[in-house]
């Protein structure tokens, strides 16, 4: 029964552990924005050390995001070198494949996530308090909507020739568009629609309340807005994935 | 001799893409314990009728059972009782031996005392147990052909499938693969259903075969019983002129059939020795230039020739299959 899941998921583990090229990889663009733009911009502003820890939520985010995006178009890979017929074949339903997959894209997303959590409490000192939980949760919801989102869009793609595409036009748009590297109060009327259009920024504000204290966005709307965002996408993704043909 | 179970039977089986009929409502009985091959070119439709038998593939018409169940309602028994070996590599590249083969247990429920020994047997059988601590990536192509036979006996199915089993494997290596595949039908009695275009690989192997093309069975028994069917010897003349040829022998009595193709004229006699001269004699008289003459015992070739009035070889040498098979190097499988 489960063992199924736990199947699927032990297999991500494993090939999450052994891609370190892969892991560091996707620590050295959050890092990069959070040093660049902390210290960068930072010393622009007048408060630079609070802009660092402002954007610190942010790029932990990022990380989240980009992995577990990512580790849900893996699947791609599964499709293209025959692996998916492997696991479609056997006495499982999709379901519980789906769940598995999500549940890995998920886990290397959290996992991608504490280390830009530690890089960013080193560098930034931000202080520590209980409030890391209420972030922690925000990112396992923000790993599960868009492992689910990646799996989702993986399902309708043939091969891995709109994966730049998808990286321009959707990951980089919801990552800039969401508050995670700017104040959302002060934004032009036009851009800050956008902006509370974007799911990423409640996931960004839950976050901010988290690890911060304080966030724009009342924190009870931000849980209802990710929550709900993620119950819609492992619900669309599920039903991309059932359809999926090999 | 009693009769024995039916672990595949396939009724008027039909599968439509589009417009396009794959598999033209062919009928075939798989008996326990028998090695049976789907024997046909490229395109003529072996792939999706075992995608249908696997449950993969939704049936258009028609009515398919593996060991009893049926293919369109009974999946998870279906699944349950097949192993399958798919014609591309359905390896995890980046996990190892024993991890693929421990990840198939897992999916099919094989309890973990039993999936340790069943591994440790299979790969000694399969002769990688030095390997099995190897990231996939690292085998030959005939390792992870050994490797993906290995897992797909894991649960124990009562049916394999296999599909081109040998394709793209030097001939060693293929050798070696034969008798793998007889000593697991020999020692565990497990029925099989290949799919082949090579028509050693169904002589050597298979009890039945049946011979596909263009979605249709075309005839069936075994080997022999082919072979038989064509009878007495056959001819073969390489030659520029076979149009030339070929209208020259309709003329001979005793020559049962002649067909000209790709450069030769393939003529089925009673004798053939006793044919030959007068044969010779023909082709001198009508000065057709000839570069050999070969007579042999009908084989399978000659019984697909007789039938679609083509070699294997020339049905798959027309260009929209050879599109089809880049496309299929290229995306490693297609859809
Ligand atoms: N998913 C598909 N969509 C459209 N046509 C297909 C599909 N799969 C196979 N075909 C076509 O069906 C025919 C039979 O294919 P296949 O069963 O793979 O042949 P074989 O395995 O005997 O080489 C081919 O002409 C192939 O192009
Ligand atoms: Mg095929």
């Amino acid at each position: 029964m489960t063992s199924a899941v736990y199947t699927i998921w032990l297999r991500n583990w494993k090939r999450y552990i052994r891609s370190k090229s892969r892991m560091i990889g996707s620590l050295v663009q959050p890092l990069l924005f959070f040093l660049s733009l902390g210290f960068g911009l930072g010393s622009a502003v007048s408060s630079g050390g609070d802009y660092m820890k402002f954007i610190a939520p942010g790029v932990i985010a990022m990380s989240v995001l980009f992995t577990s995006v990512f580790s849900g178009i893996q699947i791609i890979w599964d499709k293209q070198f025959g692996f998916l017929k492997e696991t479609l074949v056997a006495p499982i339903s999709r379901i519980k494949i789906m769940i598995g997959q999500t549940l890995g894209g998920a886990t290397s997303a959290l996992i991608q996530g504490f280390f830009m959590l530690i890089f960013t409490f080193l560098i930034s000192g931000l202080s520590i308090n209980l409030g890391i939980f209420i972030a922690i949760l925000f990112m396992i919801l923000i790993g599960l909507a868009f492992t689910s989102m990646g799996l989702a869009i993986a399902s309708r793609m043939e091969d891995m020739q709109g994966f730049q595409l998808i990286t321009n036009f959707v990951v980089m748009p919801i990552f800039f568009l969401s508050g995670a590297l700017y104040p959302i109060t002060n934004l032009p009327a036009v851009l800050k629609d956008i902006v509370y259009l974007d799911p990423l920024t409640y996931g960004v504000e839950g976050m901010r309340y988290g690890l911060l204290g304080t966030s724009t966005i009342n924190p009870i709307l931000s849980l209802l807005v990710i929550g709900g965002f993620t119950v819609i996408m492992i619900s669309l993704g599920g039903y991309l994935f059932n359809k999926t043909k090999v | 001799m009693e009769k024995k179970k039916e672990m595949i039977k396939v009724k008027n089986l039909v599968k439509k893409f589009g417009d396009f009929t794959a598999v033209n409502g062919i009928n075939f009985e798989v008996e326990e314990g028998e090695i049976f091959g789907l024997l046909g070119p490229n395109g003529a439709g072996k792939t999706t009728t075992l995608s249908m038998l696997a449950t993969l593939l939704e049936i258009t018409t028609g009515e398919a059972y593996v060991n009893d169940f049926d293919v369109a309602t009974k999946r998870d028994e279906v699944r349950k009782s097949i192993g399958i070996v798919f014609q591309d590599p359905t390896l995890d590249d980046e996990l190892t031996a024993y991890e693929n083969l421990d990840f198939h247990g897992r999916l099919y429920g094989v309890p973990l005392a039993e999936r340790e020994k069943k591994i440790a047997e299979l790969l000694k059988l399969v002769e990688l147990e030095s390997k099995k601590n190897l990231l996939v990536k690292n085998f030959s192509g005939g390792m992870k052909r050994r490797l993906e036979i290995a897992r797909s006996l894991l649960h124990e199915p009562k049916v394999l499938f296999l599909d081109e089993p040998t394709l793209g494997l030097d001939p060693q290596t293929r050798n070696k693969l034969w008798e793998y595949i007889k000593n697991l039908n020999k020692k565990k009695g497990v029925t099989v259903i290949l799919t082949t275009h090579y028509m050693e690989e169904a002589d050597s192997l298979c009890n039945r075969i049946a011979i596909i093309d263009h979605g249709n069975i075309i005839i069936s028994g075994s080997p022999d019983d082919l072979r038989d069917q064509i009878g007495g010897d056959v001819i073969t003349v390489e030659t520029e002129d076979g149009v030339k040829l070929e209208k020259v022998i309709k003329g001979c009595k005793g020559c049962k059939s002649v067909k000209h193709h790709d450069g030769s004229v393939t003529i089925n006699v009673d004798n053939a020795s006793k044919k030959i001269s007068e044969i010779v004699e023909l082709v001198n008289h009508n000065k057709i230039k000839a570069t050999s003459f070969v007579m042999h015992k009908p084989s399978l070739e000659d019984v697909f020739l007789h039938y679609t009035g083509k070699t294997i070889r020339e049905e798959e040498s027309s260009p929209i299959e050879h599109m089809r098979l880049r496309r299929r190097m290229w995306h490693g499988g297609g859809k």
